[in-house]
C-alpha cells in the first residue's frame, strides 16, 4: 500500500458516510453477535450436561429454543448458511426434545459441531461482515443422516408423529419471532406495522435471550423460564466501554480527593476539614463500587473448560471429570480475560500429561475417571486459582533425567535439588517430560510462557506434585490491577511509578558510603547487601538519559530501590525517592508499546503524566534477567552457592573446657547423643556400634566426657557430631551443643579461624581436617 | 461532536457556491512550518493550546511526548519528525486531537488555520515527483485559490508512530 495513487473516486469511497439503514442493521447484526456468542456458550455447557443426563428435556427445551432463536434472527438477517446450519440442527433437536430420540455421543458430536459452525460463522461475520466461504455442507449432511438414520428405525407412525411435533413446535413459538422482529424493528428506528404490539415493549425491554426465550407462551421447561425472568428484571446489560469510562473518572476522583485530602490537612477550618472527609469516605466506596462492576465469576473463564476437557480426553482416550469449586469467586474483567489462555493451557496440560489412561489408573488402584478439580478462593486480598488433578503427579526422576539430558542442569546439580525445586523446572522455557509428543501438547512450549503470561498481570504460579497423586498448580493474581499502590522515583527531572509488588526495600547510602559500598565486578556495579551482592542498575542510564558512569566517578549519595524480578534480585538507582500514591494504570499506546520499560502511564496529583516502569521489562533490558533462562538457572544456582558462603549456618558447642567453638552445619550429618557405657576402645581409638556399623569416635580436644576425664563432672552421654569422611561416617565428640545460628562471615574472619559470635570469641572448627588429623594420628584405615 | 471547540475563525467557503449535488467537505486546517494542511474535520476531536507533556525516553523521535487530557493519556506526535521536516526549537505548539482507531492522538502543530469546506473538483493526487517520505502520509491536495491544502491521511500518521 506504500505510496498509493490516490484518486478522487478512491477519496469518495473513503469518504462515502453510510446510510443512516446500513448503520442499523449493523447495530442489529452486533446485537446478535452479542447474544448468539453468549447462548453458545450456555450451549456447549447444556450439551455436555446432557451427555450425563440423556433424558433432561427441561435441557433440551432450552438447547432447542436457543438454536431456533438463532435460526429466527438469521432468517430475518438474511444469513442463509447460519439460517441453514441451524435449521438442520433445529430437526434434530426436536425428536431429542420430545423424546423421540435418545442422545448418543455421536448425535452429541454433531451438535457439538453445529454450535462450532454457528461460532465460525458469527465470528466470519463479526470480521468481515459476511458469513464466510465455508457452506458446512459435509456436516448439514451428518445432521439430516443423524436425524434419518435415526428416523428410518422408527416405524411409519412415528415418523409421522414427529413430523406434526416439529410442526407444533414451531407453531408454538410464533409469538417470540414476532417479538424478535418487533424487537428488532424498533432498533433499527423504522418502525414497521407491528403484528403484535403487545409483545413488542416487553420484547425490547428484556434483552437477553433467555428472557425471550421467556416471553414464549410456550409450556415446555416453564421452570427455565421463569428464573429467567427475575435474573432479567434485576440485571441491567451495560457497555464495557462505559464501565471502563466510570473506572477511569473514579480513578480521577481519587486523585483529586489525594490532593484535597492534603490540603485540607493543613487547614484550619473546620467545616473544610469535616467535607474533606466527607469527600474521602465517599470516594472510597464509589471506588469500591465501581470497581465491583467489574467484578465478573470465575465461572466465565471456566465455562469453557468442560468442552475443552471433554474433546482432549476423548482424543487421548482418557476419562477426565471436571470439577469445580468457586466457581463464584470474583475478579477484575481484565484479569479474567488474561488468565483464559493459561488456564487453558493449564488444563489441557493436566489432562495429556497428568491424568493416565484408564487401564494404568485402574492398575494403580485409582477409579477408572480421573478427576480435574478446578478451585478459586479469596486470600489475603489476593484471588487463588488452584487446578488440581488426581493422575500420576510429576516424576522428579524424569524431570531430572530431562533437565539434565537439555544441559539445564548439571547432574551434580540435579542431584541436589529437592523435589519441589525439581518440579518447578518445567516451568522454564523449552521444558516437556512429554514422552510422546502430542498435537496437544509436548513440545516444549507453554509453561513459561503460561508463567510469564501470569507473572504479567501481577500473579505467581506455584506447582506442587506428589507422585503418583496428582498435581497442584495454584495462581495468585490480584482482585484488580486497575488502581494499585506504587513506589514514586525521581530521575532525570521526571517522575516514574514503581508498581509495589516488586518492591523489596529502599536503601540509602550517604556521601563516602556511596563511594565505598559501591563495589565493581569488571564495570558492572554491585552493592553487598547484608552479605548478598546486588547488582545495580541505573535508571537514568537505562532510559537512555545518560551514558554509562564511568568505574572512579564519584558519586553523592544514592538511592536504590530493591526489586525483586522472578526470582532474582536488584537494585535500581535513582535520583530520589519521592512518595508512595494509589496510582490509576493507563495503558500506553501501540506507538510505545513496544518499549519494555513501561508498563504503562498514570496520571499523578497535579496533572501531570507519568510512565510507570515495567520492573521485569528493565531487569530484561539490563541483564539482570538472562535471555535465556535456562542458562540463567545455572548462574542462579551458583549465586545461590556463593550467597550460602557469605551467611551460614553455624552450629555452635562448648568444648568440655568450656571453650566456645562453632561447625559450619552444612559439614554435619547428624547430632547424636550416645550413651558412655557404649564407647568401646579399640587399640588407640574409641569406637560406638551406630546403625550396624561401626563408628570411630574423636575428640576435639582429647576427652571423651565422663569416659576418661574429669572425674569431678560425671556424665552419662555424650554429644556427637556425625560427620561423613569420603564415605565413611566419623563422630566428633563435643561437649555441648549451644545454638544453631546464622552469621555472616568475612575474608579475615576465614584466615584467622576465630570469629564473634554471641559476644564470644569462637574457634571456627574445619571438620575436615580435624577428622583427617586425627585419623592419620591413630594410623586408621 | 465537538467541532466548535475548532472553528476558531469560523467557517468560510473556498470557493463560489455551487447549489449542485457535489458534497462539500469540512477541513480543520493548520500550518506547519509554512505548508497548509488539512484533517477532515470529523477526525477532529478537538484542538487546543500548548499543553505540559511528558517526555518518554526510549520512544521513537516522532513521539514527543505524553499529556493529560482531562484524564486520558494522549501521545503528542511531532508532525515536522513525521514530514522529514528540519526541527525547530518552538515551546509553543498547538495541539490537534485527532481521533483514531486506538483513541485520541494529538498532532502538534505550529498554527491553527480556518475550517474550509472545499469541493471535490479541486481535488488532485499527488504529483509524481514529490518525495516518498511525504507522500506516504498525504491523501492528495485541494487546490485553493490562493494556495494548496494538503490532506494528512491520518491513519497513515499514526501507523508510522506505531
Amino acid at each position: 500500500m506504500r505510496g498509493r495513487r490516490c484518486t478522487p473516486q478512491m477519496l469518495d469511497e473513503s469518504f462515502e458516510s453510510r446510510s443512516a439503514t446500513v448503520e442499523g442493521m449493523d447495530e442489529i447484526i452486533n446485537e446478535f453477535l452479542v447474544e448468539s456468542y453468549e447462548s453458545l456458550d450456555r450451549l456447549d455447557g447444556d450439551l455436555l450436561a446432557l451427555e450425563d443426563a440423556p433424558d433432561d428435556r427441561d435441557r433440551l427445551a432450552s438447547i432447542f429454543r436457543t438454536v431456533h432463536t438463532i435460526k429466527g434472527t438469521s432468517g430475518f438477517l438474511a444469513l442463509p448458511k447460519l439460517e441453514r446450519v441451524a435449521h438442520v440442527g433445529e430437526n434434530l433437536l426436536v425428536p431429542l426434545r420430545d423424546g423421540e430420540l435418545r442422545l448418543n455421543q455421536e448425535i452429541a458430536d454433531s451438535l457439538l459441531e453445529m454450535v462450532d459452525a454457528i461460532r465460525q460463522i458469527l465470528s466470519s461475520l463479526e470480521a468481515s461482515g459476511d458469513e464466510g466461504g465455508d457452506d458446512f455442507a459435509t456436516l448439514v449432511e451428518r445432521l439430516q443422516n443423524a436425524l434419518h438414520a435415526e428416523a428410518a428405525a422408527e416405524d411409519a407412525s412415528a415418523e409421522t408423529k414427529s413430523a406434526t411435533e416439529e410442526d407444533a413446535g414451531d407453531d408454538a413459538i410464533e409469538p417470540e419471532q414476532v417479538a424478535e422482529a418487533a424487537d428488532v424493528a424498533d432498533e433499527s428506528a423504522t418502525p414497521p406495522e407491528t403484528p403484535t404490539p403487545a409483545v413488542a415493549p416487553e420484547a425490547k425491554k428484556e434483552n437477553t435471550p433467555a428472557a425471550k426465550a421467556a416471553t414464549k407462551p410456550a409450556s415446555s421447561g416453564s421452570e427455565g423460564s421463569e428464573r429467567s425472568q427475575s435474573v432479567a428484571d434485576s440485571t441491567v446489560r451495560i457497555d464495557v466501554c462505559l464501565l471502563d469510562r466510570l473506572m477511569n473518572l473514579v480513578g480521577e476522583l481519587v486523585l483529586a480527593r489525594n490532593q484535597i485530602v492534603q490540603f485540607s490537612s493543613s487547614a484550619e477550618d473546620a467545616a473544610m476539614i469535616a467535607a474533606s472527609q466527607r469527600l474521602n469516605l465517599v470516594t472510597t466506596e464509589l471506588q469500591e463500587g465501581v470497581m465491583k462492576t467489574r467484578m465478573q465469576p470465575i465461572r466465565n473463564a471456566w465455562n469453557k473448560l468442560p468442552r475443552v476437557v471433554r474433546d482432549l480426553s476423548l482424543s487421548c482416550g482418557k476419562k477426565v471429570d471436571v470439577q469445580m469449586e468457586g466457581a463464584d469467586t470474583e475478579l477484575d474483567k481484565t484479569i479474567l480475560e488474561a488468565i483464559k489462555d493459561p488456564l487453558t493451557h493449564i488444563v489441557r496440560n493436566s489432562v495429556d500429561h497428568g491424568i493416565e489412561a484408564p487401564d494404568v489408573r485402574v492398575e494403580a488402584g485409582k477409579p477408572e475417571t480421573g478427576v480435574l478439580l478446578l478451585r478459586a478462593f479469596h486470600e489475603g486480598g489476593q484471588v487463588n486459582i488452584e487446578i488440581v488433578d488426581d493422575g500420576g503427579g510429576i516424576s522428579s526422576e524424569r524431570v531430572r533425567a530431562k533437565a539434565v539430558e537439555k544441559g539445564m542442569v548439571t547432574p551434580e546439580q540435579a542431584d541436589s535439588m529437592t523435589d519441589r525445586e525439581l518440579t518447578n523446572l518445567i516451568l522454564l522455557p523449552g521444558f516437556s517430560t512429554a514422552q510422546q509428543v502430542t498435537n496437544v501438547s509436548g513440545r516444549g512450549v507453554g509453561m513459561d510462557v503460561v508463567k510469564t503470561n501470569i507473572e504479567r498481570i501481577g500473579g505467581t504460579l506455584e506447582i506442587q506434585s506428589k507422585p503418583g497423586n496428582g498435581t497442584t498448580l495454584r495462581i495468585k493474581i490480584p482482585l484488580t490491577l486497575a488502581i494499585v499502590p506504587a513506589l514514586i522515583v525521581t530521575t532525570g527531572g521526571e517522575k516514574y511509578a514503581i508498581p509495589q509488588v516488586s518492591l523489596l526495600e529502599l536503601v540509602r547510602l550517604d556521601g563516602q558510603r556511596a563511594n565505598d559500598e559501591i563495589e565493581h565486578i569488571h564495570d558492572v556495579p554491585v552493592h553487598r547487601l547484608r552479605g548478598n551482592l546486588l547488582p545495580l542498575v541505573y535508571l537514568d542510564e537505562q532510559l537512555g538519559l545518560r551514558s554509562p558512569r564511568q568505574r572512579h566517578e564519584p558519586r553523592e549519595s544514592v538511592n536504590i530501590v530493591v526489586l525483586q524480578a522472578e526470582d532474582r534480585q536488584f537494585g535500581l538507582v535513582v535520583d530520589s525517592i519521592t512518595d508512595t500514591q494509589e496510582i490509576v494504570v493507563k495503558p500506553l499506546g501501540q506507538h510505545l508499546k513496544a518499549i519494555s520499560a513501561y508498563a504503562g502511564a498514570t496520571i499523578m496529583g497535579d496533572g501531570t503524566v507519568s510512565l510507570i516502569l515495567d520492573v521485569i521489562g528493565i531487569a530484561q533490558k539490563s541483564s539482570v534477567l538472562a535471555e535465556h533462562r535456562d542458562r540463567s538457572l545455572k548462574n542462579d544456582r551458583a549465586a545461590a552457592a556463593t550467597a550460602t558462603e557469605d551467611t551460614e549456618s553455624l552450629l555452635l558447642i562448648d568444648s568440655a573446657q568450656g571453650t566456645r567453638a562453632a561447625i559450619r552445619l552444612s559439614s554435619v550429618a547428624r547430632l547424636e547423643e550416645f550413651a558412655v557405657s557404649d564407647i568401646e576402645q579399640t587399640g588407640q581409638s574409641h569406637v560406638v556400634q551406630y546403625r550396624g556399623q561401626i563408628l570411630p569416635l574423636i575428640s576435639m580436644d582429647g576427652h571423651f566426657g565422663g569416659f576418661d576425664s574429669d572425674p569431678s563432672q560425671p556424665t552419662e552421654s555424650i554429644h556427637t557430631v556425625v560427620y561423613n569422611h569420603n564415605g565413611e561416617s566419623v563422630g566428633v565428640v563435643v561437649g555441648k551443643i549451644v545454638d544453631i545460628v546464622r552469621h555472616a562471615n568475612s575474608v579475615s574472619e576465614e584466615s584467622s579461624g576465630r570469629s564473634v559470635i554471641q559476644q564470644r570469641v569462637t574457634e571456627m572448627v574445619d571438620l575436615e581436617s580435624l577428622v583427617s588429623r586425627s585419623l592419620a594420628s591413630q594410623g586408621a584405615w | 461532536m465537538q467541532t466548535e471547540n475548532v472553528s476558531s475563525g469560523g467557517t468560510k467557503q473556498s470557493s463560489g457556491t455551487n447549489q449542485s449535488n457535489r458534497e462539500l467537505k469540512s477541513y480543520c486546517t493548520f500550518r506547519v512550518d509554512d505548508l497548509l494542511f488539512g484533517v477532515e474535520v470529523r477526525e477532529v476531536q478537538e484542538v487546543i493550546r500548548s499543553h505540559p507533556t511528558t517526555s518518554i525516553p526510549l520512544a521513537p523521535a516522532l513521539v514527543s511526548g505524553l499529556m493529560n487530557l482531562r484524564g486520558q493519556i494522549v501521545s503528542a506526535l511531532d508532525l515536522r519528525h513525521a514530514l522529514g521536516l528540519p526541527s525547530e526549537e518552538n515551546t509553543d505548539l498547538m495541539n490537534v486531537v485527532i481521533r483514531s482507531s486506538e483513541g485520541p492522538i494529538s498532532l502538534l502543530v505550529n498554527e491553527i488555520g480556518d475550517v474550509v469546506e472545499v469541493e471535490d473538483t479541486r481535488y488532485e493526487p499527488l504529483p509524481e515527483t514529490l518525495q516518498s517520505e511525504q507522500r506516504e502520509l498525504l491523501r492528495g491536495a485541494f487546490k485553493l485559490d490562493d494556495r494548496l491544502l494538503l490532506i494528512l491521511d491520518t491513519a497513515r500518521v499514526t501507523r508510522v508512530a506505531a
